[in-house]
């Protein structure tokens, strides 16, 4: 170790750092595990007994049908996410590099302004006056305005257009590295496209895609004020639900126990990920 | 490939991620009430918006809250960065994998975690549980700025600084400190977006006692359309803009 008159400094550091997290990230995270296995309770949210009432109430049909709903619409989001994304970063990666720059700011834009603003903007889109509908009916393609706004559309739209970059990113971060020489190896190897394709670009890709669906598969599921501002009553996030039982139902032990549902499926997909990672790592590539 | 297809893709999807931006944009100078037709020129939402004693307030609470969390977090993150970089000690992979889990987990579940901690502590609601949020969620994003400062620096020239005998403190404050201020300017500016345009955290540990913008802002879209929104979200994109640009500038110069 280093001499004594070092050690205040570093001890001060280490304090401060270990003191927030450990009050501000371990402590609340303990106390949402506690909260799910307690008894609600009207005065001080919780109390004893413990028990797994809770988790017996995530299988209600009522809130498993709004669970399964929410999954169903995050995974719509991931998808075409993937659909629009993978293309995209393949093609971003192919643009000259001083001009990549410039696209990636272009690409990030948006994802800093303020998300809840441009959740509004669509609203001004797909309304039944809004402009995408004034824009069709001008046009003569239909006759009657179409119900846009309020559906379950308008919900995995709202998402894709928050989430897509962060599927972007990492893919394009996987494209950046993709070899060129690789590719060349698997051509004069006798491979054509489609093969190329499916046995070097997709397995090289994976940890990118792996990494895209966590970022987009979960806030999927949280982002609770898109439904609220473009997906009216039926339409339903597993983050409304969280947010329900916390803040107008006063039910802690059910908000917490589907939110460490949450979580344990944001474990899931970053054990997988590691795991893809660790796959290509093994090959050498 | 042929060259032009990829480009009318890009050029394609950046169209569909602009258009509702530049809607916004062009709505709030609308003078129509209704918010869905164009009815000539007009800054009177700006006007309307300005004229909004609590709207005004919100702002204010707000700029004043992120710049408070910026800061704070600034300090914070760049301690920790410091002593993940230089230091050795127990439980470094714990640290690690805390910053790893804020940064990761979805936003709400970090927000109630807070939520049942500020209530069970008694802390009532306000600025400063919304300080402690920010600087929270904020903090990873700094750590990671300043560590990958850190990472390109020639460890050289802090062992020269003790060989000369200066103290691990002044050694941080004349050599440490100058090498990572762009990554400290650039987190800065980060800190400061991400605190103000956070809706999800701050909807869960906010009180009546201090009123931010964007919860302002959510209670207003919910109920139909409100066109001094179109004209907030303008300033608000130009602000986020202009500090986006800043920080860019910031660590392209830096790297020069």
């Amino acid at each position: 170790m280093r001499s004594a008159r070092q050690q205040p400094f570093r001890t001060a550091v280490l304090i401060l750092v270990w003191g927030w997290l450990l009050f501000l990230v371990f402590t609340p995270n303990l106390l949402v595990v506690g909260a799910s296995v307690m008894t609600r309770d009207p005065g001080t949210f919780i109390s004893l007994p413990l028990n797994l009432d809770a988790y017996r109430q995530l299988l209600n049909p009522l809130y498993l049908e709004v669970f399964l709903h929410s999954l169903y619409m995050a995974a719509m989001t991931t998808l075409i996410c993937l659909l629009i994304g993978y293309p995209f970063a393949w093609s971003l990666s192919k643009v000259a590099r001083q001009h990549q720059v410039l696209l990636i700011f272009l690409l990030i834009v948006p994802f800093w302004t303020n998300s809840l603003v441009r959740t509004y903007a669509l609203k001004l889109i797909l309304a039944t006056n809004g402009l995408l509908n004034s824009a069709l009916m001008s046009l003569g393609l239909i006759e009657e305005p179409l119900q846009m706004l309020y559906t379950e559309g308008a919900v995995i739209i709202g998402l894709v257009y928050l989430l897509l970059p962060f599927m972007i990113l990492p893919l394009y971060a996987v494209f950046d590295d993709l070899r060129d020489d690789l590719l060349r190896a698997s051509h004069d190897l006798g491979a054509g496209r489609f093969s190329t394709f499916i046995h070097v670009i997709v397995p090289l890709t994976l940890p990118g895609v792996l990494a895209g669906v966590m970022l987009v598969l979960l806030p999927a599921m949280g982002l609770f004020f898109v439904p609220d501002i473009l997906g009216g009553s039926r339409n339903l996030l597993v983050g409304n639900v969280i947010k329900n039982q916390f803040l107008d139902a006063r039910n802690w032990p059910f908000g917490a126990a589907a939110s460490i549902v949450l979580t344990l499926a944001m474990a899931f997909l970053m054990f997988a990920h590691r795991l893809s990672k660790r796959r290509i790592g093994e090959e050498g590539v | 490939m042929s060259r032009w297809l990829p480009r009318t893709y890009l050029t394609l999807i950046y169209l569909l991620l602009y258009v509702p931006i530049l809607v916004l944009v062009v709505f709030s100078f609308n003078d129509s009430r209704t918010g869905y037709e164009w009815g000539g020129l007009s800054l009177r939402w700006y006007e309307a918006l300005f004229n909004n004693r609590a709207m005004v307030q919100a702002m204010w609470n707000s700029l004043w809250l992120a710049l408070s969390a910026a800061t704070v977090s600034t300090i914070i993150g760049a301690l920790t960065a410091l002593a993940l970089h230089r230091y050795r000690f127990r439980g470094k992979k714990v640290l690690n994998g805390m910053l790893f889990i804020v940064m990761m987990s979805p936003e709400i579940v970090l927000a109630i975690s807070l939520l049942a901690l500020f209530l069970l502590v008694g802390l009532q609601l306000g600025y400063v549980s919304l300080l402690l949020a920010h600087v929270t969620f904020c903090l990873p994003f700094v750590v990671i700025t300043v560590m990958a400062r850190l990472s390109g620096f020639d460890e050289r020239l802090p062992e020269a600084a003790r060989d000369l005998g200066a103290s691990d403190f002044t050694m941080t404050r004349t050599v440490l400190i100058p090498v990572i201020m762009p990554a400290l300017l650039a987190g800065w500016l980060l800190g400061f977006t991400l605190s103000l345009d956070d809706v999800v955290v701050s909807t869960f540990v906010s009180g009546p006692s201090y009123e931010i913008l964007p919860l302002r802002i959510y209670s207003m879209v919910r109920v139909g359309l409100k066109p001094e929104v179109n004209a907030l979200g303008t300033l608000l994109l130009v602000f986020s803009l202009v500090m986006l640009m800043l920080s860019q500038w910031i660590l392209l110069r830096s790297k020069r």
